[in-house]
Parts: C-alpha cells; sequence; structure tokens
C-alpha cells in the first residue's frame, strides 16, 4: 500500500444541520458515538489504519470541542514530525464569509493543498459510521486507472441522508451517470462520502468551480464531471450507518449490540483509536443488573440497566431503571429514576425519582449539561 | 548540562518477585497487571507527576521486555518531557568493569552518573511493589523541615503483623533510634514503606562508602540505612496514613485487587485530582449480554461477557462465555473463560483459555481441608482442555500444562 502517497482530507461539518440537537455545540466530527468515541474517530483511524499520515480536518465552526478532542493528534498517531495532524480551520482572506460548501472549503485550503507532496487525496465525511479498508479502495482506483473513484454502497438510501447521489455504475465498474436526490424507491447505489482522486485534478476541478462561481460539491464538482473524467465505483459492503437524524443516531447506537457488528466495527486488526481518559474501569455495585448494554470505562452502576450505551463516566443510582437509552459521558443519574428511550447529551444530572418516557421512533434529548 | 532538578525520583524495578510465581516469569513485579487496567508501576509514576517529580529513573534488570515497552517514551504519565522525563536504566557496560546490580544500593550507585547529570538536592528511592496513593511533594517538605539526611515514609500496622515488616522505632520527634527488620518482638508498629527521600550529598557519600566495603550486601535496607544511623546522621520518619499494599505475593495481590470491589475502600482510583495514569487499551466498550449477570466487580474496556461475574476483577478485551461462572477472582487482558468453566479464587494471566466445563479454585467455604485452601493461578498463554481441574492454590503455566488433570 504506497498510503503515505495518499492525503486524507475529512469535512468535519458536513449535514449538521441533521442532527441539530447533537451538533448544536458542537461540529459532526465531535458527535459522541458508540460509548467513548466521536464521529471523527472513525474516518481517522480508518485512515491511518491503511497508512495514511497526513490528515487534514476541515472545520467550520463551534469546533472548540472538535480541537479539544483532537489535541496534538498523539491517539491516532498522528503526532508527527513529518506530516500528521492539520486542523484546518475557515480562512477567508477577503470576505467574512465562512465556507459553507465542500468545494469553497476546499478551494480555502488551496495552499494546504499545493504545498502537500502526496500524490492522491482521500476526501472523507464524517457523518458516519463504518470500518473500511481504505488500501483496497486505493487499490482498486490504481487498478481500474481511474481519474476519480467513488465508494458506494448497494442497498436503500438511509432516511434523512441529505441530497442522496445516487451512481449508475456499468459492469466494469465505471460511473456512467451520478444522479442527486433522484427519489428513488428500493435499493440503489449510494455514494456513501468517500472519494479518491489524484490531487493534481483536485485542485484542477476545484479552481474550475471557483472560476465558475459553481460550489456546489456533488452537483458541480462531481456531477459536471462524470462523463470527461473515468469515475469509477467502489462498492462497500460492509456495516455502515449515516447518522442524519436523532432516530438515525439512536438506531445506529442500538445496533452496537450484536456481535457481528461490534467484530466488524471494531476489528481488532484495524483498531478505532479515540482520545483516552485515563478513567478506572466499569464497576458494578451489589445487586445491579445490567443485561445487552456497552458499558465504557468510569461508569458507576447501581441500578438496573438494559438496551443501553452508557458512555465514560456515567453514574447510575441504586434503584433506577434504565431501559433502552444512549447516556453520554459523565451524565448522572440519581436513585430512583425510571428512563426509557432516553438519549442524554454530556454531563446530564438527573435528580433523585426521575421519570422520563420516549418512544422507539421519538426518544427524548436532554441537551448537554441540563439538570432535569 | 540540563537545567536543574530539585528532586530525582529512582524506581527500583529490577526485583524478580519470585513469590508471585508463574505471574512473573516472563515479567518483572513491577509490569504485573493490576486493578482492571494498570500495572503495578502506574502507582509509584502516577504518584511521581502527581507530586510535581518530573525526572524519574527507572531501574531495570530482571525481564525487562514488557516492562520497557510499557514505560516507553513515559506519554501516558506525562513523564515524555524536553529536558527530564523518564529513562529506563539498565545495568551496562563500562570500560573497566561490569556489573549486575548486585543490591539496591548498588543500582543507584551504578546510576550516580545519572542523578549527577541534574544536579539534585534529593533524592526519592521508589520501589515498583506497592499500590498506594501518595504525595511525595509533602514528604519531601517535611524531609526539608526536618533537616534530615534521611526520612522514611512509616505506615501504622496491626502490632499482630508488625513481625513481617522492617520496623521503625523513633522518638516523640519521629526521629529514628533503631531498624529492626522483622522483628521477633516488634517495640513499635511503625512500617517501612520502602520510600526514602535522601539528601543527595549525604546519600552519594554512604553510596561510595558502602561500595567500598566488601563485605556489604550492597542494599538499602540491610547496609545503607543501618550505616547512616550509626554514623549518627539525622533520619526521620515520615508517617503516611491511607491505603498501601505490597503486592509481592499471590494472596497480598489477590486481596489488594479484591481490596477496589470493598465499597469502604480508602483508595479511590477514580479520583480527578489524583489520578492514576496507564496505558489504554484501544478497544470498545465492553459489552454484557442478556442472561449475563455481573455484581460487586470492575469490568475494562473490550470485554464480552455472557456468563456471571462476582466480586471479581475482568481486565480488557475478556471473554466469560455463557454459562461460565467467575466468582472472587482475578481475571487478566484477553483471557477467555469458555462455556460452563467455573472459576473461583484464582488470578488467569493474559492471554489464556480455560476450556469448557474446568473448574479452576475452589470457595474456602466448600473446602473440607481448610488448610489446603489458597488462591488458584493460572499463567499467562495457557490454552487448558475442557474440564480440566486446577485444584486450589495450585500454580499452572504453559510448561506444565501437560499435568493439569481433567474430570
Amino acid at each position: 500500500m504506497n498510503g503515505n502517497n495518499v492525503l486524507g482530507i475529512i469535512f468535519s461539518n458536513v449535514h449538521e444541520e441533521k442532527l441539530r440537537e447533537l451538533t448544536e455545540i458542537r461540529t459532526m466530527g465531535s458527535v459522541p458515538f458508540g460509548g467513548r468515541y466521536r464521529l471523527i474517530d472513525f474516518g481517522l483511524s480508518n485512515m491511518v489504519n491503511s497508512g495514511i499520515n497526513k490528515v487534514g480536518v476541515i472545520t467550520k465552526a463551534n469546533y472548540q470541542s472538535l480541537m479539544d478532542h483532537l489535541g496534538s493528534g498523539k491517539a491516532w498517531d498522528l503526532s508527527r514530525k513529518r506530516e500528521g495532524l492539520f486542523l484546518l480551520p475557515p480562512f477567508s482572506a477577503n470576505s467574512s464569509q465562512y465556507s459553507s460548501s465542500r468545494v469553497e472549503a476546499l478551494s480555502s485550503i488551496r495552499r494546504f493543498l499545493q504545498n502537500s507532496k502526496e500524490e492522491y487525496v482521500a476526501l472523507m465525511d464524517a457523518d458516519f459510521v463504518c470500518n473500511i479498508k481504505f488500501s483496497d479502495v486505493m487499490a482498486a482506483y490504481l487498478d481500474k486507472e481511474a481519474d476519480m473513484t467513488i465508494v458506494y454502497r448497494y442497498g436503500e438510501v438511509p432516511s434523512g441522508l441529505p441530497a442522496p447521489l445516487v451512481c449508475d455504475v456499468d459492469p466494469d465498474g465505471v460511473i456512467q451517470d451520478v444522479l442527486i436526490d433522484p427519489k428513488l424507491q428500493g435499493a440503489c447505489n449510494y455514494a456513501i462520502g468517500l472519494t479518491i482522486l489524484r490531487r493534481e485534478l483536485l485542485l484542477e476541478l476545484v479552481d474550475d468551480c471557483v472560476s465558475r462561481n459553481l460550489y456546489d460539491f456533488k452537483r458541480d464538482f462531481i456531477q459536471r464531471n462524470v462523463r470527461r473524467l473515468r469515475v469509477c465505483g467502489y462498492p462497500f459492503t460492509g456495516y455502515i450507518r449515516h447518522l442524519c437524524s436523532i432516530n438515525e443516531y439512536f438506531e445506529a447506537s442500538m445496533s452496537l449490540m450484536q456481535p457481528a457488528v461490534r467484530a466488524e466495527l471494531f476489528n481488532a486488526e484495524r483498531p478505532i483509536y479515540t482520545k483516552v481518559r485515563d478513567d478506572m474501569p466499569a464497576r458494578y455495585g451489589l445487586d445491579c443488573s445490567v443485561q445487552n448494554s456497552i458499558v465504557a470505562d468510569g461508569c458507576v452502576i447501581e441500578g438496573e440497566v438494559e438496551n443501553c450505551i452508557l458512555f465514560r463516566g456515567v453514574h447510575v443510582g441504586r434503584g433506577s431503571q434504565v431501559h433502552n437509552c444512549v447516556i453520554m459521558q459523565d451524565t448522572k443519574i440519581g436513585p430512583n429514576c425510571q428512563l426509557n428511550y432516553v438519549i442524554t447529551d454530556k454531563d446530564v444530572v438527573l435528580k433523585n425519582d426521575r421519570s422520563l418516557q420516549g418512544y422507539q421512533s421519538y426518544p427524548i434529548f436532554i441537551s448537554k449539561g441540563s439538570i432535569v | 548540562m540540563l537545567p536543574k532538578q530539585e528532586v530525582v525520583a529512582m524506581l527500583l524495578a529490577g526485583g524478580q518477585g519470585s513469590r508471585l510465581g508463574v505471574l512473573t516469569k516472563k515479567l518483572a513485579k513491577p509490569a504485573v497487571p493490576y486493578g482492571g487496567k494498570y500495572r503495578i508501576i502506574d502507582f509509584p509514576l502516577s504518584n511521581c507527576v502527581n507530586s510535581g517529580i518530573e525526572t524519574v529513573g527507572v531501574l531495570t534488570q530482571y525481564q525487562p521486555l514488557i516492562l520497557n515497552e510499557y514505560v516507553g517514551s513515559g506519554q501516558p504519565w506525562d513523564l515524555d518531557r524536553m529536558n527530564a522525563g523518564v529513562t529506563v536504566l539498565p545495568p551496562y557496560q563500562r570500560s573497566k568493569k561490569s556489573d549486575w546490580y548486585k543490591g539496591t544500593a548498588n543500582a543507584i550507585y551504578q546510576n550516580i552518573p545519572y542523578i549527577e547529570r541534574y544536579n539534585p538536592d534529593y533524592v526519592l528511592v521508589l520501589s515498583g511493589d506497592h499500590i498506594y496513593k501518595m504525595d511525595y511533594s509533602k514528604m519531601i517538605a517535611y524531609h526539608k523541615k526536618m533537616e534530615a539526611a534521611c526520612t522514611i515514609a512509616a505506615i501504622e500496622v496491626p502490632m499482630e503483623e508488625a513481625s513481617r515488616f522492617g520496623i521503625l522505632n523513633t522518638d516523640q520527634d519521629s526521629v529514628i533510634e533503631e531498624f529492626d527488620e522483622k522483628p521477633k518482638e516488634p517495640k513499635s508498629n511503625q512500617a517501612s514503606m520502602g520510600i526514602y527521600v535522601f539528601t543527595w550529598s549525604k546519600l552519594r557519600q554512604y553510596l561510595e562508602e558502602d561500595e567500598a566495603n566488601p563485605k556489604s550486601s550492597n542494599d538499602f535496607g540491610h547496609d545503607v540505612l543501618p550505616a547512616m544511623l550509626s554514623a549518627g546522621e539525622k533520619m526521620v520518619a515520615y508517617r503516611f496514613e491511607g491505603y498501601w499494599k505490597d503486592v509481592g505475593t499471590i494472596e497480598s495481590l489477590w486481596e489488594s485487587n479484591m481490596d477496589l470491589l470493598n465499597p469502604k475502600m480508602q483508595m479511590d482510583l477514580a479520583q480527578e485530582d489524583w489520578k492514576i495514569y496507564s496505558r489504554n487499551p484501544v478497544m470498545p466498550p465492553h459489552y454484557i449480554a442478556k442472561g449475563a449477570r455481573v455484581q460487586n466487580s470492575i469490568v475494562a474496556e473490550g470485554g464480552n461477557v455472557y456468563g456471571t461475574v462476582d466480586f471479581s476483577v475482568l481486565f480488557a478485551g475478556v471473554y466469560i462465555a455463557p454459562g461460565a461462572v467467575v466468582r472472587d477472582s482475578i481475571i487478566m487482558p484477553g483471557t477467555r473463560i469458555e462455556e460452563n468453566a467455573v472459576v473461583q479464587y484464582a488470578i488467569v494471566s493474559e492471554n489464556s483459555v480455560i476450556g469448557k466445563g474446568s473448574v479452576v479454585g475452589e470457595r474456602p467455604e466448600d473446602m473440607k481441608d481448610k488448610s489446603a485452601w489458597g488462591v488458584a493461578v493460572v499463567g499467562d498463554n495457557c490454552t487448558l482442555a475442557p474440564n480440566s481441574v486446577i485444584p486450589p492454590k495450585a500454580m499452572v503455566d504453559s510448561e506444565t500444562l501437560e499435568e493439569v488433570e481433567t474430570k
């Protein structure tokens, strides 16, 4: 794998409007997931595990929590003397406008792209979780002598995925046409948000878009060029979840209870890295009961927990019943609470005897730091 | 010339820990896993950084591979510093005379050049076989206040156990008058914790004298400290209150892990302002399946529990199969307990497999002959055949695996 010849670019802020509750105070990339991760951990780890050692993270707004999470990049082995992690916050010399599209963002980091030495660039969104063997994608890209490779998945478009890009792939794996949000029924080949192309070509296409005042990534950058260039598709068949609504977020969280999903997503050969917190392991009290749940370090459980994801440092008090919930970092649930279908953001406090009842189709969301 | 450091800590991590049997066969004692995610050395290292000591020499000799790899650059403890930080100090070859570390004092003696580079005022000598949280800066402040040449940390132990320890007999000002190494009739219950603060100029002088004495065993407790005392140096005891446990034996290692499950435990590992740092495993959170039962236990990341776990400590990546029962036991990283196996009062080391239906250890209350009871130990990388029986107090490792009986 010529991994060192690939520059990774992660768009940390795409589709934030779809997960408003969780992205009000953070970027998409720093949305917590799976008990101890942030969404960006999956993209970064996928890249690092296939030998990419230079990754630029494009941010737009509210990126404080993302910076806090990424730090020097040490946890992903991206704190390097040569290459490593680059945070690319909005930069606008001439206008006060923040980059609002991927093309604009790419043009604002033109100098970074120009000065990079890697021959290829992998562009990745941060709104999905999967464990993809990047090197295979890269090998297919080279093998097919493609100008651009779009990773797609065959299946029903996840509900809420904004402007899905549907690919018409011929038997040779060449994409003949792409449609944007064609409102199809049933299964189709939809792009997952991972594209590979040569760095020189990327610069050329971005310049071309900008010179024509065209800033839509899917329409102007991909669709406009699909017939002109050799664009190939790479079918990804593994586990993937796009977190484009609070319901999708909840369902994706619950899917982690399946051993096969965990085995694939947290593949020991391609582990998912994240920032460490040096918590002590989880403690289970006397008379507690935990069933079908995922529990992170630092939790203290004295009550009853079923079908839940407990992030780091969660406390469940004696006599509490917590069912079908996603409880984020450092939430404290007092004694004798009853929770069903609830998502709590970080640092929520539920005082004694509180009772909250959501529904599978409508989980209750409690925002960061709330005291109930 | 490196910038001066007021205090340099020297951590004696070369001991074999032979009383831990198969657990330290391929591992130096300070690298023995503890408490679900730690290794013993995390405690002195974390205490150092939490006390503001950033220069730590780790003296290694016995089976240093895992220990060296674990300490690494010192980054998990914030000890990868520009001008200081952690340095692993194995014995080395010199132009004239080379030697292994002959004793604890000789180990420090051989590393005088390391200490001198920092021109310290004080040297803190630590060992790598105790579990405790301690603010060394308070002890050093006490050492300065008392204008002592040497300060020894002391803890009150029950009088009936005092004969197992090195006992410090002091006057009412805590000035040490006498050492009693494992006295038959102890005069006090102030036990030495094996933590020493020395004024460096004094220690250097006595280390050189000790080295020149061919009869010396080059040990702190046996030689250097008594020599200082008889020469009339001011030596004081620093009283420590709190949790402190020597984990040098199978029983004490087991007990100390079980102490973590006691709600009245004095030492809080979750304490925000005195964290114990360690190398964290890169694993997802653990999963507790439907039908599993986990009570009064500590469970680390990466585990999958389908069976019953009671009063136990499970390290990272442990698998407990459906129908398996783990009680009053310590299961170290990556070990699998297969279907219907019963593990009680046992320590199972890393990456082992306890085959289906096996029985490891026994509850003392189920024993006819109580004197035959003890904690059963399975070493690392042992794959026990189905229906194996490891009796209480037994110790198995990958070399004695063939002798294991089955039901």
